[in-house]
């Protein structure tokens, strides 16, 4: 019976993103009583996209509250609430509401730590779905990833699959200093292989570390959040054509892993980075700049090419929406435009 | 030679023999406690406010004069500093306010938490850190409280959270200390403060309604000193109610140039807010002499001679003095002294 079994492969659990999420604040609400959520519907409502399904059913009105409609004000009890020693993972609906608190982000608790010279921490976690959605139209389709990667003092992740976004929700509530979680409603509710580790109580992603998707030989391809899919598929095609691509999910925004975006291209001799947030100052931009000013820019065999959302307020019919964001099709033609082929 | 000698003489045994006056003053009898009448507290939503008298004890009194003095002193030291280059940049000071700090920290615990603007170097000091601490951190060095990194307005202390800049953004902060309070359950409170000019930031009201709520442990204050930088309260406000601004919350509204009153108001509303009912709102009606700060004379907006009736009238160093020597709890050598032994603290602090 016993070498039947051991015969027998189990497939790997499936998990989608809005569980791993789920699951990783569970487990640290479960872990550390000073943990603690807050968001509008985070609670009886069980989240307005049912991130926090169960939470409050489990842990009650004191560690899972719903607040009125005020990000700044809400925002800032966190933070203070931060000050004072818990630890709070604020939720905004989406990060474009988190403008209207914008100040509370950057002011009060990422500066902080560095104002008070180390005496005041602020171990905060901002959570909420970032960036292009559904025919959600301009004011609710914009990406943050630069505004909050460019400040000293926030630390900024953007999880792809369900194993980043356990992973990282976990770091970021253990973590400190002040964590921005830039989640995306589209990959909700996309389920991906659990890994066995990612099972336990104690599976973390460590922040500031990108991770390989796919090793490829021809040309570096680095992307963060939902597009790390589209590169994959893209690499899928090329791959039939002959070209390799070595795709790096970057899963976090700051502080950047050069690192290995660097050893990359030092491998590959080319460099495409893809986003879905707006071109200029964007984390593309950054990525191209840091390769200049280290010892890969020496390796590239060509400019490197950024392929990143239209510089539009974001459309709202579907032709125009979907051509506002990278597609596969965008990116396959990036590259082969770096390659020249 | 001898001349010299006797004042060598003089110098050496002046080192170690108590001043003829303080052997003269422990001669006197004081007396051990004075009863006061204060003024009452306008109410909303209260049906009664703190009581209308209060003792104070010798020791209290003499406390709160140091305190306070040390606080007029270290906050004219800044002014010169600053005028000699040797602090940059922002620079608010307090004086004229120094009730409001002193008589806030009598009133509650070391326990209870504390956030305020950036007219903070007072309640910098009264909520423990020293002289030297502050100016060091306000000259920029790496012995100031934040190393040099934080200056004038981010200055933090244990259960003291600055010193903000940003106008009202530490509202929403403080109701969110108050939050862990309760969360934490320790019966603590945090006195969250703003200014007249502050007071009409609309994140002030979202804190009103989640404070009232959620019946945080928080207490509003709001430290009306009639001017938000040059534009007076009748200027920036349609209500100058500020006791009243709360709306579903109660308030009171409070004399924030006599010591006592500060004391015996945060008295009543820590109690308040202990007992659980949610928070509460106080506005202490006070001035600063100095304009708003180092960069603007605060005379463009405002009269000499107000500035110079509320110095004569109702300076609050003067008003606990006159109490306490007319009532016999020290005298006025006793309390010279004190401003002597300030100042030269002070000057020890800068060498």
């Amino acid at each position: 019976m016993a070498a039947v079994s051991g015969l027998v492969r189990r497939p790997l659990r499936q998990v989608t993103v809005r569980d791993a999420i789920n699951q990783g604040m569970d487990e640290e609400l479960e872990r550390d009583e000073k943990v603690f959520l807050l968001g509008e519907e985070v609670a009886q409502y069980d989240g307005a996209y049912k991130v926090s399904r169960g939470l409050w059913k489990k842990y009650g009105d004191k560690r899972i509250i719903d607040t009125p409609i005020s990000e700044m004000g809400f925002a800032g009890i966190a933070v203070g609430a931060a000050m004072a020693g818990l630890r709070p993972i604020c939720e905004f609906m989406t990060f474009n509401f988190s403008m209207q608190a914008i100040d509370q982000v950057i002011n009060s608790a990422a500066k902080t730590y560095y104002m008070s010279g180390g005496l005041q921490s602020v171990p905060i976690v901002f959570r909420g779905p970032n960036g292009a959605s559904a025919g959600v139209a301009a004011q609710h389709s914009q990406c943050f990833a630069a505004w909050y990667g460019h400040c000293p003092g926030l630390k900024v992740v953007s999880p792809w699959n369900s194993e980043d976004a356990k992973g990282l929700i976990k770091s970021a509530i253990r973590d400190n200093n002040p964590v921005v979680v830039l989640e995306n409603e589209l990959m909700y509710g996309v389920p991906f292989e659990f890994p066995p580790e990612a099972q336990s109580k104690d599976f973390l992603v460590p922040i500031g570390k990108a991770k390989i998707e796919r090793q490829g030989t021809h040309i570096t391809v680095v992307s963060h959040s939902r597009p790390v899919g589209h590169c994959l598929e893209a690499a899928a095609v090329l791959s039939k054509e002959g070209v390799e691509c070595e795709v790096i999910n970057m899963r976090t925004i700051r502080p950047m892993d050069m690192e290995t975006i660097e050893a990359s291209v030092m491998k590959t001799n080319h460099l495409v980075t893809v986003e879905g947030g707006w071109p200029q100052f964007g984390v593309g931009a950054e990525i191209c700049a840091r390769i200049m000013e280290g010892p890969a820019f020496n390796f590239l065999d060509a400019p490197a090419v950024r392929v990143t959302g239209a510089d539009v307020p974001m459309p709202y019919a579907k032709i125009l929406e979907d051509n506002s964001i990278p597609q596969v099709k965008d990116i396959i033609f990036a590259i082969k435009k770096t390659l020249n082929i | 030679m001898r001349k010299m000698l006797a004042a060598v003489s003089r110098v050496l045994s002046g080192a170690s023999q108590k001043p003829a006056s303080r052997v003269l003053v422990a001669s006197r009898n004081f007396a051990n406690d004075a009863t006061f009448e204060i003024k009452k507290c306008d109410l909303h939503r209260l049906e009664e406010g703190p009581p209308v008298t209060t003792v104070l004890t010798r020791e209290d009194g003499l406390k709160y004069y140091r305190m306070m003095q040390t606080v007029r002193r270290m906050e004219l030291k800044a002014d010169q500093l600053y005028k000699q280059k040797i602090i940059r940049g922002f620079c608010h000071l307090c004086d004229g306010q120094e009730a409001c700090c002193v008589g806030l920290e009598a009133g509650i615990n070391p326990t209870d938490h504390l956030i305020t603007a950036y007219r903070a170097h007072g309640f910098t000091f009264t909520r423990g850190l020293s002289v030297r601490e502050i100016l060091a951190e306000l000259t920029g060095r790496k012995g100031g409280c934040a190393k040099g990194k934080g200056g004038s307005m981010h200055m933090y202390a244990k259960n003291f959270y600055g010193g903000n800049g940003i106008v009202g953004a530490q509202v929403p902060l403080g109701a969110g200390i108050a939050l862990a309070c309760k969360y934490n359950g320790k019966d603590e409170v945090c006195l969250t403060l703003y200014g007249d000019g502050a007071a009409n930031q609309g994140q002030i009201f979202e804190a009103y309604n989640m404070a009232a709520l959620w019946k945080l442990p928080c207490i509003f204050i709001c430290e009306n000193n009639r001017y938000g930088m040059g534009t007076s309260v009748e200027r920036a406000a349609a209500s100058t109610d500020y006791y009243k601004r709360g709306d579903f919350i109660p308030g009171l509204r409070v004399d924030g140039m006599d010591i006592l009153c500060v004391r015996e108001a945060t008295r009543f509303a820590a109690a308040y807010c202990r007992s659980g009912k949610g928070p509460i709102l106080m506005e202490l009606q006070t001035y600063r002499y100095h304009g708003h700060s180092m960069s603007d004379p605060g005379v463009s907006y405002r009269t000499r001679e107000e500035i110079q009736e509320v110095r004569s009238k109702s300076d609050p160093i003067m008003l606990l003095k006159d109490r306490m020597v007319n009532s016999n709890l020290a005298s006025v050598e006793e309390l010279k002294e004190i401003d002597v032994e300030v100042r030269k603290d002070l000057t020890l602090c800068c060498l």
